[in-house]
C-alpha cells in the first residue's frame, strides 16, 4: 500500500473501498450460480445431441464406404467384411492372366550383379522397386492410364535408378560385405516426395526420391551456367523465377543406419506409425527411429550364452499392419512368435508361439531344413499371416497357435528329391511369398520358372510361367503342370526336366489391382489381369 | 533290418556327410562371409548323417557278429550313441574350423564324424596325440573324399549324378528313421 493508492483512493470517490467492502449477498449469487447451471446443462446436452447424431451418421455411412475402394489407398476395414473389388481373385478360373511387360537383358548369360534380389510395390502401387546383386535400385513408375486404350491399366517404365549400396570391406573380421539388396520397404507417402528404406547384410539406408521439373532462372548476379557476372555489368535488379524443365528424378541417401548388426540382416519392416521400423538378422532384432541413425533398441536377443548351443535363428520379422506394437518373427525350426513391445523393452519373451507339430510320416533327412521358415507376411487386414517353408505356404490366424487354418503345398513332388536338392544346393533356397490387395489370394514361386497362386476362397490353384516364351503383349497364360505320377500327359512337364536353375523367389502383388510382378534370375515379369 | 539295407544307409550317410562337409568348407570362402543360418542348417544335417552311419555301423556289425541276439545289442548301442550326443557340440562348427591352421585340414577331415569333439580337443591342445586314442567309431574315415579313403579295399564310392534321386535309399534312412536322431537335439 504506497502513496499513490491513499491519492487514488482520494481522487475517485466514487469508487467502492476494499476496506468497507459489504457482506457477500448470497441470494444473488446462488441465483447466478443457477443460472449459469442452466446454461450449462443446455450446452451438455446440445452437443451430446450433436455427438450421437454424428456417431450414427459415422455408422451408416461405414457399411457403404466397402463400395467405393478405388478412390483410397489405405482403407481399414472391419474383420467380417472383406474388401469388394474390380477382378477380385486371382487364382479361380474366372481370372486370366496376360503378359504385360519384361524388364532385363534377353541374353542368357547372366552376369552376377544383375540378379534380382527383392521386388516391392509402394503402397499406391504405383511405384514398383527391384534391388540386384550388385547394390543397385530402379525404380518403375506406372503411367497413367490412357483414354485410348481403357482395357490396358498403364505401363511401367523406368523412373529412377542409382547405385544403393557398394562392397565394403570389414577389416576386423578380414569379410567382405556383400552389395546385394536384401530387402527394400517404402515408406507410406507424406509429401510429393518418396521414401524407402534399402538394406545389405550389415546397412540400412533410407533413400529420398524426389522429382524436380521446375528450376530458377534470371540470376542477378549469375550467368545461366552459374559463373558470377563481373560486378560492373550487373545495372539492373531482377528477381529469379522458375521455369519449368524436363523432368528430373533425384535420388538421395538421407540416412544411414549403420553398424548395429554382428550378423547378416535378412529383413526390415517399417511401423504402422511411420516412425519407427525393425531390422533384423540372424540372433537380433533391432528397433530404430526414421529421424535418428545413430542409435537403436534392441528388441530381441536371441543369441545363447555359449554358441555352441545355437539351435535357430531368426529368418524373418515383420510389424503388424495395424498394431504398432506387435510384430512377429520366424526362425529355422519353423515356430512364429509374435511379440507385444508393450510387455516389455526386451521381447524375448513372446506373447503367442505358432507351431505346428511335425507329421511323423514325412519325417526325413532334410525335415530340419524345409521346415526352416522362409518368409512371413501379414496379410492386409491383419487377422492372419502367411508363412512359406521350403514345400508348402501355411496361413496361420493369429487367435490360433496350435495349427495354420490353411496349408497349401507348392511342390510337394519335390519331397522325394531332396537328396539331389540338397547336394545343388537347391534346398536352401529362400522363397517369398505374398497377398493380394484383399487378401483372398496367395502368391509365391517355384522352380522352372513357375509361379503358383493360391485362391483362399475358391479353393484353387494355378501354376504359370514367366518365360520369354510367353511374352507376346497380353497373350495370355496358360496354366502348367507337373505330372507326378507315371504317365505324363501331353502338355505336363516331368519332374526330372525341371530346371532348378530358374527359380523365382521374389514376387509382389499391387496392393489395389491384379497386376503382379515376378522376378526369375534377372528378369522382371509384370503380368496384369485380362480386362474385357 | 537287413544287413543289405544298413550299408545302403551306411553308405548314404557318408556319402551326404561328404558333401556336407565340403559344402562346409566352400562357404568360408564365400564372398559375404559365413552364413549363420546355413551353417547352421548344414552342421545339422551333418549331426543326422553322422548319427545314422554310427547307428548303421553298429547294426552292420552286430549283423556280422551275432545275427540271433542283435535286438538288446542294438538298445544296447543306442543308449551308448545317446550318451555320445549330450556332448557340447561345436555348433557353428565354421568358428571352429576356420580357426584351426591349413595344414591340419586333411587330419580334421577325418573326424569329421566322431568329429565335433575330437576337433575341439585339437583345438585346445596343439599336439595331436588326443587324436590317437579316439573311438573306434571314427577309425574309419571312409565317407571323405580325401586320398585316404581310396586306400581302403571296397570303400571305394563314386558321386551319384545329380539327377537321380535315391528314393530307395531315402526310404531306408526313413525306415531308420530319426526316432534316434531326435533326442539328439
Amino acid at each position: 500500500m504506497g502513496r499513490g493508492e491513499n491519492i487514488a483512493h482520494l481522487v475517485q470517490p466514487g469508487r467502492r473501498q476494499k476496506t468497507q467492502q459489504e457482506p457477500l449477498d448470497v441470494d444473488p449469487l446462488i441465483i447466478r450460480f443457477l443460472r449459469t447451471f442452466r446454461e450449462i446443462l443446455k450446452f451438455v446436452l446440445f452437443s451430446y445431441t450433436v455427438l450421437f447424431g454424428a456417431l450414427l451418421l459415422a455408422r451408416t455411412t461405414q457399411q457403404t464406404r466397402v463400395s467405393s475402394s478405388k478412390s483410397r489407398a489405405r482403407d481399414r476395414y472391419p474383420l467380417s467384411e472383406p474388401l469388394i473389388m474390380a477382378g477380385a481373385g486371382g487364382g479361380n478360373s474366372d481370372v486370366q492372366w496376360c503378359f504385360s511387360q519384361v524388364k532385363g537383358a534377353i541374353d542368357d548369360d547372366v552376369a552376377e550383379a544383375d540378379i534380382i534380389s527383392t521386388v516391392e510395390f509402394n503402397h499406391s502401387g504405383e511405384l514398383l522397386a527391384t534391388g540386384d546383386k550388385g547394390g543397385r535400385v530402379v525404380i518403375f513408375q506406372q503411367e497413367p492410364e490412357t483414354k485410348n486404350q481403357p482395357q490396358c491399366r498403364g505401363e511401367y517404365n523406368v523412373y529412377s535408378t542409382f547405385q544403393s549400396h557398394e562392397p565394403e570391406f570389414d577389416y576386423l573380421k578380414s569379410l567382405e560385405i556383400e552389395e546385394k539388396i536384401n530387402k527394400i520397404r517404402w515408406l507410406p507417402q507424406k509429401n510429393a516426395a518418396q521414401f524407402l528404406l534399402s538394406t545389405n547384410d550389415k546397412t540400412i539406408k533410407l533413400w529420398k526420391i524426389s522429382e524436380r521439373d521446375k528450376r530458377p532462372e534470371g540470376y542477378n548476379l549469375k550467368e545461366e551456367d552459374g559463373r558470377y557476372r563481373d560486378l560492373n555489368t550487373v545495372t539492373t535488379l531482377r528477381v529469379p523465377v522458375f521455369r519449368p524443365m524436363d523432368l528430373m528424378v533425384e535420388a538421395s541417401p538421407r540416412r544411414v543406419f549403420a553398424n548395429a548388426h554382428t550378423y547378416h540382416i535378412n529383413s526390415i519392416s517399417v511401423n504402422s506409425d511411420c516412425e519407427t521400423y525393425l531390422s533384423a538378422d540372424d540372433l537380433r532384432i533391432n528397433l530404430w527411429n526414421l529421424e535418428i541413425n545413430d542409435r537403436s533398441f534392441n528388441i530381441v536377443d536371441i543369441k545363447p550364452a555359449n554358441m555352441e548351443e545355437l539351435t535357430e535363428v531368426i529368418t524373418a520379422a515383420e510389424f503388424h499392419p495395424n498394431q504398432c506394437n506387435t510384430f512377429v518373427y520366424s526362425s529355422s525350426k519353423g515356430t512364429i512368435r509374435l511379440c507385444d513391445m508393450r510387455a516389455s523393452a526386451l521381447c524375448d519373451k513372446h506373447t503367442k508361439q505358432f507351431e505346428e507339430p511335425e507329421d511323423p510320416n514325412n519325417r526325413s533327412f532334410f525335415s530340419e531344413i524345409i521346415s526352416s521358415i522362409s518368409d512371413v507376411k501379414f496379410s492386409h487386414s491383419g487377422r492372419y499371416m502367411m508363412t512359406r517353408d521350403y514345400l508348402s505356404v501355411k496361413i496361420w490366424d493369429l487367435n490360433m497357435e496350435s495349427r495354420p487354418v490353411e496349408t497349401y503345398q507348392v511342390h510337394e513332388y519335390l519331397r522325394s528329391k531332396l537328396c539331389s536338392l540338397y547336394e545343388n544346393d537347391c534346398i536352401f533356397d529362400k522363397f517369398e511369398c505374398c497377398w493380394n490387395g484383399n487378401d483372398s489370394v496367395v502368391m509365391t514361386g517355384s522352380y522352372n520358372n513357375f509361379f503358383r497362386m493360391f485362391d483362399r476362397g475358391y479353393r484353387q490353384d494355378v501354376t504359370l510361367e514367366a518365360s520369354r516364351e510367353n511374352s507376346k503383349p497380353r497373350s495370355v497364360l496358360k496354366p502348367r503342370k507337373v505330372s507326378t505320377g507315371g504317365k505324363r500327359k501331353k502338355d505336363e512337364i516331368s519332374v526330372d526336366s525341371l530346371d532348378f536353375n530358374k527359380k523365382i523367389l521374389h514376387t509382389a502383388w499391387h496392393p489395389l489391382d491384379n497386376i503382379i510382378a515376378v522376378a526369375t534370375t534377372n528378369n522382371l515379369y509384370i503380368f496384369q489381369e485380362k480386362l474385357n | 533290418m537287413s544287413a543289405t539295407t544298413a550299408m545302403e544307409v551306411n553308405a548314404e550317410a557318408r556319402r551326404i556327410l561328404a558333401v556336407s562337409i565340403s559344402k562346409l568348407y566352400a562357404s568360408r570362402t564365400q564372398r559375404g562371409g559365413l552364413r549363420l543360418h546355413r551353417s547352421l542348417l548344414l552342421s545339422m544335417v551333418m549331426r543326422s548323417a553322422r548319427d545314422i552311419y554310427h547307428s548303421s555301423r553298429e547294426s552292420e556289425e552286430l549283423w556280422g557278429a551275432q545275427p540271433t541276439s542283435e535286438e538288446p545289442m542294438e538298445t544296447g548301442s543306442c543308449s551308448g550313441e545317446q550318451t555320445v550326443l549330450p556332448e557340447p557340440q561345436p555348433e557353428p562348427q565354421p568358428a571352429m574350423i576356420s580357426a584351426e591352421p591349413p595344414s591340419d585340414e586333411p587330419d580334421s577331415e577325418d573326424e569329421g564324424c566322431d568329429g565335433e569333439t575330437a576337433e575341439d580337443k585339437e583345438n585346445m591342445s596343439p599336439t595331436k596325440q588326443s587324436r590317437k586314442r579316439r573311438g573306434k567309431a571314427a577309425a574309419a574315415p571312409d565317407f571323405l573324399p580325401s586320398k585316404r579313403a581310396r586306400l581302403e579295399p571296397g570303400e571305394e564310392r563314386h558321386a551319384a549324378p545329380p539327377g537321380s534321386c535315391r528314393a530307395g535309399a531315402g526310404e531306408s534312412l526313413i525306415a531308420l528313421s530319426l526316432n534316434r536322431v531326435i533326442p539328439a537335439f
